[in-house]
């Protein structure tokens, strides 16, 4: 039935009006929604954030392919963005394959596929926040992170202080360095507390940056060559 | 009008083309279970991308155009993977998705087939092009933000995922849509909303056609038009003003569900390769 120019843009106007009020409702809940929680980890390889969320399909061959299924696709209602993968440090951390069989599983790159060698992959970085129970930090020799952390000594090394609490013992400051810490999470699973000392946290929140001017004289001198 | 209203409201016979609907889409999302449940691997992950006996990987194809204007870049598994899909849908007809594949399919028929049972009435006037407006709305988000929006709430994909991976929050998706359905009016998502769909239906209406090869026969009975999910498509085939108009339902948004080939009682239509 042929209608009137008068109704047909009426129509189309109807319609681009409705479309576009599901739009605005679903851009404003996408705005809130893409922030991810600082203790979903994404799997090695994931691009960053907002890219992640053009690239990943969610299609949970990552986490089919997950020999020690640590990964998890978010489901509704849960503060991950639905459907994305994800793992938790404290209850399951990567294992640190080292054919990466997730990364390879990726149809998208939304894990990237240049990632080759696992010990490069920049999951997250430990923190060890709690300096107040932490034990080690009490002076006791609990030494578990560091024990567990499959860079020993590359990723977290014990720093030797003075316990002025006891005045003639040692404290063995585990440190993490940035370096090496992939963000596996395994000293966050370790850690011995009820509630974990030492937590994976996304690098952007975890580490601080030097102004580029800034020079430490003790590793390189003025003209930037190492010392 | 009277006889026609309780006509409306008649149980339609199951037909073998309903069981053989139900007998795909279960069947899909069994072999996709299979894996997960009984380690036997066919196929791995879900209908938004799958890898099928560890070699061929598969793409949706709205899902990858999504991701295209999101990101405006595709790698080559995606783009042959959204192909072979494409051209799989292009053959047998883009809304054959809707009808033997799809999940929701299962809730939105239900819904039907309950409305009829309690005879409810209640109509949404809604156009039916809304879904095109939403599917250019979705794709100008995943444009705008950069990310894929929609896949956020879309149903189909959230629906499929969660039967496989972990139900979270979904049944209160698929209540609101049972619900939508059931109360507020026939056929509002699949028929009028839904982008997913509308999406499939532009890759043509297949070479594969529901043919209302007697037309002649047609008592008016109106049973096809009642029980069809997208009523509009039937009659330029069935009763058309030119008599020499083909007697295929070409229209794009025929899901060839197959179900007016088995309420009618004059037996009018067949499913026929295209001429």
């Amino acid at each position: 039935m042929p209608i009137s120019r008068r109704q047909f843009l009426i129509n189309s106007s109807q319609q681009l009006a409705s479309a576009s009020m599901a739009g605005l409702v679903l851009f404003l809940y996408q705005q809130q929604s893409q922030a991810l929680p600082s203790q979903a980890l994404r799997p090695p390889g994931a691009v960053a954030e907002p890219d992640f969320l053009a690239r990943c399909v969610r299609c949970g061959l990552c986490v089919r392919d997950c020999p020690y299924d640590i990964l998890k696709l978010a489901t509704l209602g849960e503060n991950v963005t639905t459907g994305t993968p994800y793992f938790t440090a404290r209850t399951g951390p990567c294992e640190m394959c080292e054919d990466i069989p997730c990364v390879k599983a990726c149809p998208t790159n939304a894990l990237d596929s240049e990632l080759t060698d696992i010990e490069q992959a920049r999951m997250g970085l430990a923190v060890l926040i709690d300096h107040e129970h932490c034990l080690n930090y009490l002076g006791l020799r609990c030494d578990v992170c560091y024990r567990v952390c499959p860079l020993i000594d590359q990723a977290i090394t014990l720093d030797i202080q003075h316990n002025r609490r006891t005045q003639k013992h040692a404290r063995f400051i585990p440190i993490v360095h940035s370096d090496h810490c992939t963000g596996c999470g395994k000293c966050e699973q370790g850690c011995v507390l009820d509630v974990s000392a030492i937590k994976v946290l996304p690098k952007k929140l975890a580490q601080g940056k030097p102004n580029p001017h800034y020079q430490a004289p003790w590793k390189q001198d003025f003209k930037g060559n190492p010392a | 009008m009277k006889t026609k209203q309780t006509k409306a409201h008649q149980y339609q016979p199951i037909g073998r083309w309903l069981i053989l609907r139900r007998l795909s889409q279960f069947t899909i999302l069994g072999l996709f279970l299979a894996g997960p449940l009984f380690a036997y691997w066919l196929i791995k992950g879900n209908l938004s991308s799958s890898v099928i006996l560890e070699t061929l990987a598969l793409t949706d194809p709205y899902l990858a155009i999504q991701s295209l204007f999101a990101q405006h870049q595709l790698t080559t598994t995606v783009i042959i993977g959204a192909l072979v899909v494409a051209g799989f849908y292009i053959i047998v007809g883009g809304r054959v998705y809707c009808a033997w594949v799809c999940p929701v399919n299962i809730i939105t028929d239900t819904a039907f087939f309950l409305r009829r049972l309690l005879k409810i009435q209640s109509q949404l006037h809604l156009n039916k092009n809304l879904r095109y407006w939403l599917l250019a709305m979705t794709l100008m988000l995943a444009m705008f933000t950069g990310r894929l929006v929609w896949e956020l709430v879309n149903p189909v994909s959230i629906l499929q995922r969660s039967l496989i991976f972990g139900l979270g929050l979904t049944w209160l998706i698929v209540l609101a849509i049972f619900l939508l359905e059931l109360l507020i009016s026939r056929h509002v998502w699949c028929g009028h909303l839904c982008p997913m769909g509308a999406f499939y239906s532009l890759l043509g209406n297949g070479f594969v056609q529901v043919n209302a090869k007697h037309r002649e026969q047609c008592d008016d009975c109106m049973d096809c038009f009642i029980v069809c999910p997208e009523p509009q498509v039937i009659k330029p085939a069935l009763k058309p003003q030119n008599p020499n108009h083909s007697r295929f339902i070409t229209n794009i948004n025929c899901t060839h569900c197959g179900r007016c080939i088995e309420v009618c009682s004059k037996q009018v239509f067949q499913f026929d390769l295209r001429s």
